[in-house]
Order: C-alpha cells, then sequence, then structure tokens
C-alpha cells in the first residue's frame, strides 16, 4: 500500500524533522531545569542536614545520650520541617518526631529518601523526607532528615508538564504539518498542473500569482517570466520561419512561374519544352523539399496545436491504406489492413498524422521488393493505440536506426531512390509533436516501424483484435 | 472571366496578371488590401485572388470585410504560409480555396475554374453525364452506354469530382484535397494510380476514352477529344 501523498511530500517531512528536534531540545532542556532545580535543592538540603547532625554529634558528645535526646526533643517541637529520631539497635525509637522507625536501612550510607506518615490534626498524610543515618557509639543511631514532599510535588508536576507538553506538541505539530503540506501540495499542484499543460503545448497559460507574495509567488513569477520568454523566443523563431518561407517562397514562385510561361510559349514536345518542364519539375523538388522543412519545423514549434482535436486512428488507418493500397499492388506487393477494435481516441492534427503514416507506408512500399509484403496496422497497446508499418524488404541495419530520422539522412542503400530525406524526420516530428514514441525494429526480415500514441483518456475497453482486409487486397493463390 | 487580383508582390502580380491574361481572362490589380477591397467591393468579378500578407489591409481582413459587405466573388488565398492552421484559418475569413506559394500556374487556374463553376444553382442535380457515362448520385452507381460499371466508394467519389467539373483540368492536389480531404504532398503520385484504375473501369473497351491525361496539370474528363 502506497503512503498518502500527503505525508510523502517534502513539506511534510520538513515539518516531522522540525518537530522531532524541537520535541529532543524542548525534552532535553525542562530535563535540564528540573535536574538543575532538584540539584540545588536537594544540596541545600543535604547541607542542613549535614549541619544539623554535626550540632547534635557534637551534643552527644559533651553531653552524652540524655542530653542528645533532650536536643532532639527541642528541635522536634521547634522545627516544621526537620525530622529527628534516635534508636537503639533494635531500631526501637528512643525519642524523635516520629513514632517508628521508617523503612530505612540503618546501616544505609550517605542520603536516603523514604516516605512517613505525618499527623495533621485527625488525619494522616504520607509525606516525603530526604535524610541521613548517622551510627552514634554505643550502637544508637541517629536519624536526621527534611521533609522534601514540596519538591516531590514539584517533580510531579514537572513530569506531568512534560508528559503534556510532548504530547500536545506532538499533534499539534503533526496537525500543522498536515495543514502546511497541503497548502503546500496544493499551490505546486497548480504549478504542477500548469507545467504539464504548458508541456502540452498550451504555451500561453500562466502559473498563478497569489497576492500573498511569498516564495511560491517568486517561483509561480520566475516560472512565468521565463514562459514570456520562451513563448516570446518561439513566436519569434516562428516569424523568422515565416519570413524566410515568405522570402524564399516568393522569388521560388517566380522562378516557377517564369519557367511556366516560357514553356508554354515553346512548340510542345520541342526539346526546349522539355529542359523547360525538367526545369519546372527541379523547382518542384526544390520546393517540395522547402515545404517539408518547413513543416518539420512547425510540427516540432507545436504551432499547429489550434487544430488538434481526439479521433480515433482507425479513421487514418482506413483512409491512408486505402489512398496507398492501389499503389502496393502496382509495384506486386501483398498489402495487408489489421485494425484493432476499439483502440480509443488520440489527440491530434488529423492532417499530420495521416502524412506520417503515408510517409512510412509510402517507404515500405518503395524499399520492398516486388512480392513482399507490407503490413499496415492499429495495434492496441498498453499505454494506447499504435500505428504499425512491417514490411518484409531489406531493413535497415540496427546501427543505422537511430539516424534516420535526423534530417537529409539518406542511408547508402537508398541514395539513388528519389526522396528528400526528410520523410522520416517529418514523422519523428509529428511523434514529437502528439508526444508519441517512433520506433523502428526489425521485422525479420524487413522493417517494422510503429508509432506510439498515449490514449485520450477514457475507460479501458477489452481488446480484440481481428485481422480485416483491405478491400482492395486479392486473395493469393494457394 | 473577371479576376481581381490583390498580390504586393509586384513581380509575382505582373506574372499572374499576364499568365491570367493570356489564358484568356480580364484582370485588375491591385497592390494592397486597401485598394483591393475598394476593387471588390466596386466591381463585380468572378473570381478575387488574395494574397495572405498585405499592406495596409491584411488578406485575412480584406476577406472579412469583403463578406461583411454581403460580396460573395469566390476568393482563392494565395499564401508563403505553410499551410497547416494558415489554411484553416482562411477559410474561417471566409476564403473559398488556399493555395500555398509557390504554386504550379496550372493549378492557379483549374482551381479558379472550379470556384467560379461551383457557383453554378445546377449542382444540386442528381445526375451528372459525360457522354455516355452516366452517374446516379443517389443510388451511388455508374453505367456507361447502359451497362453497369462496378466502382468502389472511393472511385465513385473520385469520378463523381472529375464529372461534376467536366471539361476543366482537375489537378492531382485538387482530388487529394476533394476527394481523399488530405492537404498533404504524398511522395510519389499514388494519386496516378487510382486514375489508371478508374480509366480501366470507364474506358476500357470504348473506342472514345472519357478520361484524359493534360500533361504537366493533371486530368480532365470530357467526351470529345
Amino acid at each position: 500500500m502506497r503512503t498518502p501523498k500527503i505525508l510523502r511530500s517534502q513539506a511534510f517531512r520538513i515539518v516531522a524533522i522540525y518537530l522531532a528536534i524541537f520535541a529532543v531540545s524542548a525534552i532535553a532542556l525542562v530535563g535540564f531545569v528540573y535536574w538543575n532545580t532538584a540539584l540545588v535543592l536537594d544540596r541545600e538540603t543535604d547541607e542542613t542536614i549535614e549541619a544539623e547532625i554535626t550540632g547534635l554529634v557534637e551534643q552527644y558528645h559533651s553531653l552524652g545520650l540524655p542530653g542528645l535526646t533532650d536536643a532532639i526533643i527541642g528541635r522536634s517541637i521547634r522545627r516544621e520541617q526537620g525530622i529527628y529520631l534516635l534508636a537503639n539497635n533494635n531500631r526501637r525509637v528512643i525519642a524523635g518526631s516520629l513514632d517508628g522507625w521508617p523503612q530505612v536501612s540503618p546501616a544505609a550510607r550517605g542520603f536516603v529518601e523514604f516516605s512517613y506518615e505525618r499527623r495533621i490534626g485527625t488525619a494522616t498524610e504520607l509525606r516525603r523526607a530526604r535524610g541521613k543515618v548517622f551510627m552514634l557509639t554505643q550502637g544508637f543511631y541517629l536519624l536526621v532528615a527534611r521533609d522534601v514532599e514540596e519538591r516531590r510535588v514539584l517533580e510531579n508536576l514537572f513530569k506531568t508538564a512534560l508528559y503534556w507538553a510532548a504530547g500536545l506538541m506532538v499533534v499539534l505539530g503533526l496537525a500543522g504539518g498536515l495543514v502546511i503540506s497541503r497548502n503546500f501540495l496544493a499551490r505546486l499542484d497548480i504549478i504542477n498542473r500548469t507545467s504539464r499543460q504548458i508541456m502540452g503545448g498550451d504555451l500561453s497559460r500562466r502559473v498563478p500569482v497569489t497576492p500573498a507574495d511569498d516564495e511560491f509567488d517568486d517561483l509561480s513569477g520566475n516560472l512565468n517570466r521565463m514562459l514570456d520568454r520562451i513563448e516570446r523566443l518561439l513566436h519569434g523563431m516562428r516569424e523568422v520561419s515565416d519570413n524566410v518561407a515568405h522570402d524564399l517562397r516568393s522569388p521560388l514562385n517566380r522562378l516557377r512561374n517564369r519557367l511556366e510561361l516560357a514553356a508554354m510559349r515553346q512548340a510542345p514536345d520541342s526539346d526546349t519544352a522539355r529542359d523547360f518542364d525538367a526545369a519546372v519539375q527541379e523547382t518542384d523538388r526544390l520546393i517540395g523539399t522547402f515545404n517539408a522543412l518547413l513543416l518539420i519545423a512547425e510540427a516540432e514549434a507545436g504551432s499547429v496545436r489550434e487544430t488538434m482535436r481526439d479521433f480515433s486512428l482507425t479513421e487514418i488507418l482506413e483512409g491512408v491504406s486505402e489512398l496507398y493500397g492501389p499503389l502496393a499492388e502496382e509495384n506486386q506487393l501483398r498489402f495487408v489492413v489489421r485494425k484493432a477494435q476499439d483502440a480509443g481516441l488520440v489527440h491530434g492534427n488529423r492532417n499530420l498524422i495521416s502524412q506520417a503514416l503515408a510517409n512510412l507506408v509510402d517507404n515500405a512500399i518503395k524499399y520492398t521488393p516486388a512480392g513482399g509484403t507490407v503490413v499496415v496496422a492499429l495495434e492496441n497497446q498498453a499505454q494506447g493505440p499504435a500505428l504499425v508499418v512491417a514490411d518484409n524488404g531489406p531493413g535497415i541495419p540496427t546501427e543505422d536506426r537511430p539516424r534516420i530520422t535526423e534530417r537529409f539522412v539518406r542511408l547508402e542503400s537508398s541514395r539513388n531512390s528519389p526522396g528528400t530525406g526528410l520523410g522520416l524526420s517529418l514523422v519523428a516530428a509529428v511523434a514529437r509533436m502528439h508526444e508519441a514514441e517512433l520506433t523502428f525494429e526489425d521485422n525479420h526480415p524487413g522493417l517494422r516501424a510503429m508509432l506510439s500514441f498515449k490514449r485520450v483518456a477514457e475507460e479501458p475497453r477489452p481488446v480484440k483484435i481481428m485481422p480485416v482486409r483491405a478491400e482492395s487486397q486479392r486473395e493469393p493463390v494457394h | 472571366m473577371r479576376v481581381l487580383v490583390v498580390e504586393d508582390d509586384l513581380e509575382a502580380q505582373r506574372y499572374l496578371v499576364k499568365g491570367l491574361k493570356e489564358a484568356g481572362h480580364v484582370v485588375d490589380d491591385a497592390g494592397d488590401g486597401e485598394i483591393g477591397l475598394t476593387l471588390a467591393l466596386s466591381r463585380p468579378y468572378d473570381v478575387a485572388i488574395v494574397d495572405r500578407m498585405l499592406p495596409k489591409l491584411d488578406g485575412l481582413k480584406l476577406v472579412a470585410e469583403m463578406r461583411e459587405e454581403r460580396s460573395m466573388t469566390p476568393v482563392l488565398f494565395l499564401s508563403a504560409l505553410s499551410d497547416v492552421d494558415d489554411r484553416i484559418k482562411g477559410l474561417r475569413a471566409g476564403g473559398d480555396d488556399y493555395l500555398t506559394k509557390p504554386y504550379a500556374f496550372a493549378e492557379l487556374l483549374a482551381r479558379l475554374d472550379a470556384l467560379v463553376r461551383r457557383r453554378d444553382p445546377g449542382s444540386v442535380k442528381t445526375k451528372v453525364s459525360v457522354g455516355d457515362l452516366e452517374l446516379d448520385l443517389l443510388s451511388r452507381t455508374a453505367k456507361r452506354n447502359g451497362s453497369g460499371i462496378e466502382l468502389q466508394p472511393r472511385e465513385f467519389r473520385l469520378l463523381e469530382y472529375l464529372m461534376r467539373h467536366a471539361g476543366q483540368i482537375v489537378t492531382r492536389t485538387m482530388l487529394l484535397e476533394n476527394v481523399w480531404e488530405y492537404h498533404f504532398d504524398p511522395q510519389t503520385n499514388v494519386i496516378d494510380v487510382h486514375i489508371s484504375r478508374l480509366r480501366a473501369k470507364i474506358d476500357k473497351g470504348f473506342d472514345a476514352p472519357l478520361l484524359h491525361t493534360v500533361r504537366g496539370a493533371g486530368y480532365m474528363i470530357r467526351a470529345h477529344a
């Protein structure tokens, strides 16, 4: 199971890490303050106790047991906080402020803490005390302690406060983290969505800028300025290509017109007329190359998006195969058309995709020797429909395949056949424009060219492939 | 016919006018959009040839204004702009046809012819015939000399287009655009193959061929050589 997007967001992670660091340091701070306070309080208590023990021991040495007993009784009455207890080695209390020996080993060295009961009126309450046992000569034990109940209460207070604070910190921190990351995600989503639309070719889109004027607005502003620049550059490029088109086409137009008019004036079938015709044809070839270049540039700039719409590739497959079928038969090729049912819709420019498919079919027909087979198919693949043109001609060596879509690249084997060397470049440009993938594979033997499109979002339907023969195909004799 | 040429490239204009005159048409010319619009609105023309990019008044706007002023003269756009989007823009603005520079003069003449004839009210006919070849547009059947000819749907459309323009030159591009609805240049002459198949169906076995090839231009269907 995937963690929800909000928990995977960078904002949430930052908040979580910050929360952890903050919690640790807050706990450390509170702990340190508590520990320090307790230490100071304990030291004060301990010093008092030590001083009192020293005083009482002196009394014992100078006045003996009765003197000590008197002092203890006196102090017990006078002092509220102090606890004094004198016991024999059987822990029987001789004098002091407690009725019995508390839960403290008489042999204990150093300071100990214990609970004792104190009577307030008729009620008794259990309180905490801290003290020290001193062994007197002749097996008597002297316990001097002070009430530290208040410190214990303070300690408890600290503990409770710490738990509550930690709990609240985690809850509020997580809630804050979720809110912050939701806001972050929401704003990032807007930027991402706009970016995707722009990548899809809608260059006029801009990331919305909020009046908050924060880092996100900075980012959006920068992205927008960048987009403005890109749009200006693209616009400029288009303008240049339009201008080049205009500037070069006009003289080409005049050249062709002149040749045509001159040819009209020649006696038909004269040598000069033939020369003029040839010159006109050369001009046409030049124009053809030029048009193809401009069309590629245009497809690559994505400027024909206005005319893009959703349509079925079946229509294109049928149209193009119907156009080229007779040509294939003329070249003594078996021409097979296969259509996957329900291949779904693609979003694009019908004319350009038709031209791309026509170029692929044209190539297949051109390079497959008589007796071969050309298959034109619409396949329904996982990511969407794909147009496939497969032949069993000579194919293209693996090492040459990456090069064939480059402009003006013509492989050695095809150098003498007609063509501009731009056909596959146009197919590649059309593919890029439609975010489709153009691949060339070995058809064992021959070439299998595939143009795979992304399906327009739609409910996926079961795949059913039915081989359909082209209307014009004649059954081979078996 | 009377032709208005609105073209700012003077050299191109000169050849266009000369060529049109040699083809037997009466031609007026304008060097910018404003003069073009004034002429188009003040005199009756059979057809206007308008460049897309014009000084003073852009070709698209010129035609849009003509249409606003109820001038229904058919307009053929000439454009040096590559024609993927621009063709659609041109046709949306009220143009009737679109030809990208550089074009073949024969192509231009053929298209002008088609534009002018298209306006004939008789185009709602249910039957077209050329010589002894008869096309029933309702039952989608063809007959020559009384006997039926088997035609594929596309062959029928091809023949229908040729016969509707009987006696006129129809270029390969016009066929590709009107019969197949493609606006691109197929690298190989696929149209020729379709024509030769159609020819085999309608002319084979008859003494007088109807479907003719016009060298350097295109095809024409007509009854007498």
